[in-house]
């Protein structure tokens, strides 16, 4: 299992995590990232990791638990 | 099953250490390759992003931003293996290595090609004074430049001009920017929305010389005349050019794969006629399935999310993705963020939510094909928006719903301001 943990003082928006995993992440009324859904499993984890991997300044992290 | 089954190969070497080439090592690991990895980059500087060098590094403020891709730590702990400073010159596909500049061959079981893209050569000699934009070591010097004061010519208007302008301006030079086209972002996002462009430069008392070309840049750093194409002039300190990029594919002329503007590739971003051989970010030309021409994408965001495909198809053989994206970018500048997701410069009809003319705008511009289908979407300080707009292109929404669903969301306005 792994959890994804977002920085919200970080995150300034560029939603480039909801273009690669729309089932994860969104953009609220703050403009800032919500995670949809925090524990993910190991089949999921490539596909969580691309979208970790495409923010532009690092406010998202997936931690192993 | 017609051929035999492709195995996961033994090793993979990455050819260019930029933001596309780290991306696929990293994604590789994640991806669960366990085998080995090499990472080839011809700059002697550790990986670094690219997008602040237009805009922290130049305005002084690279401390607020990540610029490292990849330390030398991580890169051990992912057991990537990097090898910095020298350029490949070869690719040998009959032997299955790729060549450096000294002569040493690196064998590999599959190849992936991301040696991006590098300044098309300026008409205008470079100098001090007269520079070009892609390295960290452009971006210092420039930042020099700057901080010896304007003011500054800034030939070309498309993303990377538009950027180094906005932050001269920041530092409180007087900046023109010069492009033969009359709206120089039209191509990209659309003349109503070049529009907006052209009209935040002005607020923020950039000058714009727009429809004539450059003919000449003359003197020595400090006192340039810039020479236009219909006779005027224009002095600058420091001209900085910004006219586009072409794919660093040189060093494959040898290698017979297909070059045509980019490596060209399959819709699994693999090189026509080499099995083993991929291509990612600026360099590659691939078949996108849902455009008529092969298409090549000189952003961040293809840069990594390509190199994800290309790391998924390389240590999954079984089970090939072909990269179909709807194109997403975004520039800032000015303090203004705007994010264009779909093809709004593919189509002109379009709706505007939200009040542009306001100081700081929160707004989108909504674009419909013919048949009334959401089909782009620029907007402008609302992050909000975009990923409402991005989920309505995914899923073929109707265009003027989905203006009016943001519409109501704009009324209920922020939660903090």
């Amino acid at each position: 299992m792994y959890r994804i943990k977002a920085d919200l003082n970080v995150c300034q928006g560029f939603a480039n995590c909801v273009m690669n995993a729309a089932d994860l992440f969104d953009i609220d009324d703050n403009d800032t990232v919500v995670v949809l859904k925090e524990v993910i499993t190991e089949e999921e984890r490539a596909h969580a990791e691309q979208a970790v991997r495409s923010c532009p300044v690092n406010a998202l992290t997936l931690e192993a638990q | 099953m017609t051929a035999a089954a492709r195995a996961v190969p033994d090793k993979v070497v990455i050819v260019g250490a930029s933001v596309a080439g780290v991306a696929v090592a990293r994604a590789l690991r994640a991806e669960g390759y366990d085998r080995e990895i090499v990472l080839l980059g011809a700059e002697a500087d550790w990986p670094y992003d690219k997008p602040p060098l237009s805009k922290e590094v130049l305005c002084g403020h690279s401390d607020r931003v990540r610029t490292s891709l990849i330390t030398r730590d991580e890169a051990r702990e992912l057991a990537i293996d990097v090898h910095l400073g020298l350029a490949a010159e070869e690719l040998d596909i009959a032997e299955r290595e790729v060549v450096l500049a000294d002569g040493e061959r690196f064998g590999y079981g599959a190849c992936v090609i991301a040696t991006g893209a590098t300044p098309r050569p300026s008409p205008w000699p470079l100098r001090l004074g007269v520079h070009e934009l892609r390295t960290v070591r452009d971006s210092l010097a420039i930042r020099e430049r700057f901080l010896a004061g304007g003011p500054v010519a800034v030939v070309g208007g498309g993303f990377i001009g538009s950027e180094v302008a906005s932050s001269a301006r920041t530092l409180g030079l007087p900046v023109t920017i010069l492009d033969p086209l009359e709206a120089p972002m039209e191509r990209l996002v659309g003349a109503a929305a070049a529009r907006l462009f052209t009209d935040l430069a002005g607020r923020h008392v950039t000058e714009l010389r727009l429809g004539h070309g450059v003919v000449a840049i003359e003197g020595t750093a400090g006192e340039l005349t810039v020479r236009l194409t219909d006779g005027s002039t224009v002095k600058a300190a420091t001209a900085v050019i910004g006219i586009g990029v072409l794919p660093n594919d040189g060093w494959l002329a040898s290698s017979g794969l297909l070059l045509d503007n980019g490596v060209v590739c399959d819709e699994f971003c693999r090189a026509v006629g080499a099995e083993d051989v991929f291509a990612a970010g600026d360099v590659a030309r691939w078949h996108h399935l849902e455009q008529a021409a092969p298409e090549r994408v000189e952003h961040w965001t293809n840069a990594v999310d390509q190199a994800g495909f290309v790391a998924h198809n390389i240590a999954h053989p079984d089970d090939q993705r072909p990269y179909a994206p709807i194109p997403y970018v975004w520039t800032d500048q000015y303090g203004w963020k705007f994010q264009i997701v779909g093809h709004p410069e593919s189509v002109s009809c379009h709706e505007v939510v939200g009040d542009l003319t306001v100081e700081r705008p929160r707004a989108a511009l909504v674009y419909a094909d013919a048949g009334g289908r959401l089909v782009g979407a620029l907007t402008v300080n609302w992050p909000r928006a975009l990923a409402d707009l991005r989920r309505g292109i995914a899923d073929g929404v109707n265009a003027e719903g989905a203006a009016r669903a943001l519409a109501e969301r704009a009324t209920a306005g922020p939660v903090k301001t």
